[in-house]
């Protein structure tokens, strides 16, 4: 191993402060007492107490754990069957529109799509009466197409990485091809389904341009809430509301990396 | 191909047919439609846009709206404006990714990956809180210049926030990983002594990087400098949280046209004149993805 130029030493230093810091002065800040937010007034819970007092927080987070859950097990599933058709099907008719339509999601400016499902969710509306109101449908729905790209890029790149000869031998044996499907592949790229499922889960908690978009008045996300009150500058409850979803979120990255590494130590 | 012989049974049909008609409804009929909307006329109504037939049954279709976003200088400042600021943001994520990229693919595993971990962190971690965290920063009585005045560099606060400053901080933090997860990937795969046998050679350190290191790179230079410029081009909630009100951006005025002055059909074609400036990174970007799968597969 040679060591690291001083100077690629330093941007690393710089880089990882970079990405940090701000994170962890919304943890420290959180617990100021003061009602100023960027005053420090002493050490105090009290925002930690309102904040699950606070009746608007509780139920947006609660709607979009609803949306975050369904969408991202609709979008697992067609990502699945989406990733099995491009990497295992061969050619059908319409095959280059299908890809195009399945990686264009990936890079399209969230303004784009939220406008384009708003404005086609209007014409249905005019046309046939549904959706007749919009929030956690039309939401569930936006989510559920961008993110279903995201499953079909996780799970096409483990089929195309995957050894076919399993299928092949059941095949061979005499094996019906949808129970090849369920007995081998399937099973096969869980690990890649259940990564997909997760990434749906946390793209949905994480959007705010699109649900705002596509949501109707009195149905308002997490992200939605949050936004509409630091529209107005920092607040000590929104601190609270942050450093319990970072906390959370690093426990939980933390913990499936460590578990991750020592399933591949002992094999 | 086992799964392939049996074309055409039932089952494949279906489980084409499922995806394939959700993406067509939900992601290319919206398109047809932003297109005929773009279109119209505004007018005040409920929806607020002229039908695409008119009374007699002839086609209803004007091209004001897109003659306008061409001729009105304030767009044409803002079309600008935003690719300029897109860029910016991509040349410091590269800037500060590149080095980054390098030092994470040269440690040694066990810290490469706890490095890598600590770069996709922050991905998990919601956006809109990224940028929030900002906020507390860069605030005339934030963190950065409470620093400032209480070691006496400098006696009043300077003004952050709001500017565009803030917005190239902003658009830096969040697409920083876009950045260096790409140039990780191709640096890692790099063989390194190359750059030692140039320089046993008598390369100089400079000379070793441009002439190897840096065209090795570079698939991941243009996937990085692509996957940072495009999200940037559209964005919305930087420029609204931390840049001025007066910073015109794209994905902004977009919001603003319909949501507060309820002009559909003008929103419509900014919306296709933003995805005509964005077809050509983004055909650019599927292209050399393509090669990349190609020469790793």
């Amino acid at each position: 191993m040679k060591k690291q130029s001083r100077f690629v030493f330093s941007v690393l230093v710089f880089g990882y402060a970079f990405l940090y810091i701000p994170l962890a002065s919304v943890i420290v800040y959180s617990f100021n007492d003061s009602k100023l937010a960027t005053v420090w007034g002493g050490f105090s819970t009290r925002w930690y107490v309102e904040l699950f007092k606070n009746e608007q927080i509780l139920d947006a987070a609660f709607l979009s754990l609803r949306i975050a859950t369904t969408s991202a097990t609709l979008a697992t599933i067609f990502g699945t069957m989406a990733g099995l058709i491009l990497v295992r099907f061969g050619r059908f008719r319409g095959q280059t529109l299908f890809s195009g339509m399945i990686t264009a999601p990936l890079v399209m400016p969230e303004v784009i799509t939220g406008l384009s499902l708003l404005l086609l969710f209007v014409s249905l509306q005019q046309l046939i009466g549904w959706p007749a109101q919009r929030g956690f449908t039309t939401i569930t729905i936006a989510h559920t197409t961008f993110s279903m790209a995201y499953v079909a890029v996780i799970v096409r790149s483990r089929l195309a990485t995957m050894d076919e000869s399993l299928e092949e031998a059941a095949m061979d044996l005499g094996c019906r091809p949808l129970r090849i499907v369920f007995d081998i592949t399937l099973p096969l790229i869980a690990p890649a389904m259940i990564a997909g499922w997760l990434l749906a889960f946390t793209l949905s908690l994480d959007d705010l341009v699109i649900a705002s978009f596509v949501s109707g008045p009195g149905s308002s996300t997490l992200p939605m809430y949050i936004f509409s009150k630091v529209k107005l500058g920092v607040t000590p409850d929104i601190n609270a509301l942050a450093s319990l979803i970072i906390l959370i979120i690093s426990i939980l990255v933390f913990a499936a990396w460590f578990t991750a590494r020592r399933s591949q130590a002992s094999t | 191909m086992a799964l392939k012989k049996r074309q055409g049974a039932l089952w494949q049909r279906i489980t084409i047919a499922v995806p394939y008609l959700w993406l067509f409804v939900f992601f290319l009929l919206p398109f047809g439609i932003i297109l005929k909307i773009s279109l119209a006329d505004p007018v005040i109504a409920q929806p607020p846009f002229t039908p695409f037939f008119d009374a007699d049954g002839g086609l209803s279709i004007t091209i004001d709206n897109f003659l306008f976003l061409l001729t009105d200088k304030l767009y044409a400042v803002t079309y600008i404006k935003s690719i300029f600021m897109a860029a910016t943001a991509m040349v410091l994520c590269l800037a500060l990714g590149f080095p980054m990229a390098y030092g994470i693919a040269r440690a040694n595993p066990t810290t490469r990956s706890l490095l890598l971990l600590l770069i996709v962190l922050p991905f998990w971690i919601s956006f809109l809180l990224r940028v929030y965290a900002w906020m507390g920063l860069l605030n005339n009585y934030g963190v950065i210049n409470n620093f400032l005045m209480w070691v006496g560099f400098i006696d009043q606060p300077i003004q952050m926030m709001y500017t565009d400053f803030a917005i190239f901080i902003g658009l830096t933090y969040t697409y920083l990983p876009f950045m260096i997860l790409p140039l990780y990937a191709t640096l890692e795969r790099m063989d390194l002594d190359l750059v030692d046998a140039a320089q046993d050679l008598g390369a100089s350190r400079t000379i070793a990087f441009w002439d190897i290191t840096w065209p090795l790179a570079r698939p991941g230079v243009i996937a990085g400098c692509l996957l940072v410029f495009i999200p940037a081009m559209g964005e919305y909630v930087i420029p609204y949280l931390l840049g001025g009100p007066d910073t015109l951006l794209i994905g902004r005025v977009l919001f603003d046209e319909f949501f507060v002055n309820r002009d559909w059909p003008l929103a419509s074609s900014v919306a296709i004149m933003l995805l005509l400036i964005l077809v050509v990174p983004i055909v650019f970007l599927q292209r050399s993805q393509a090669r990349d799968a190609e020469a790793t597969s």
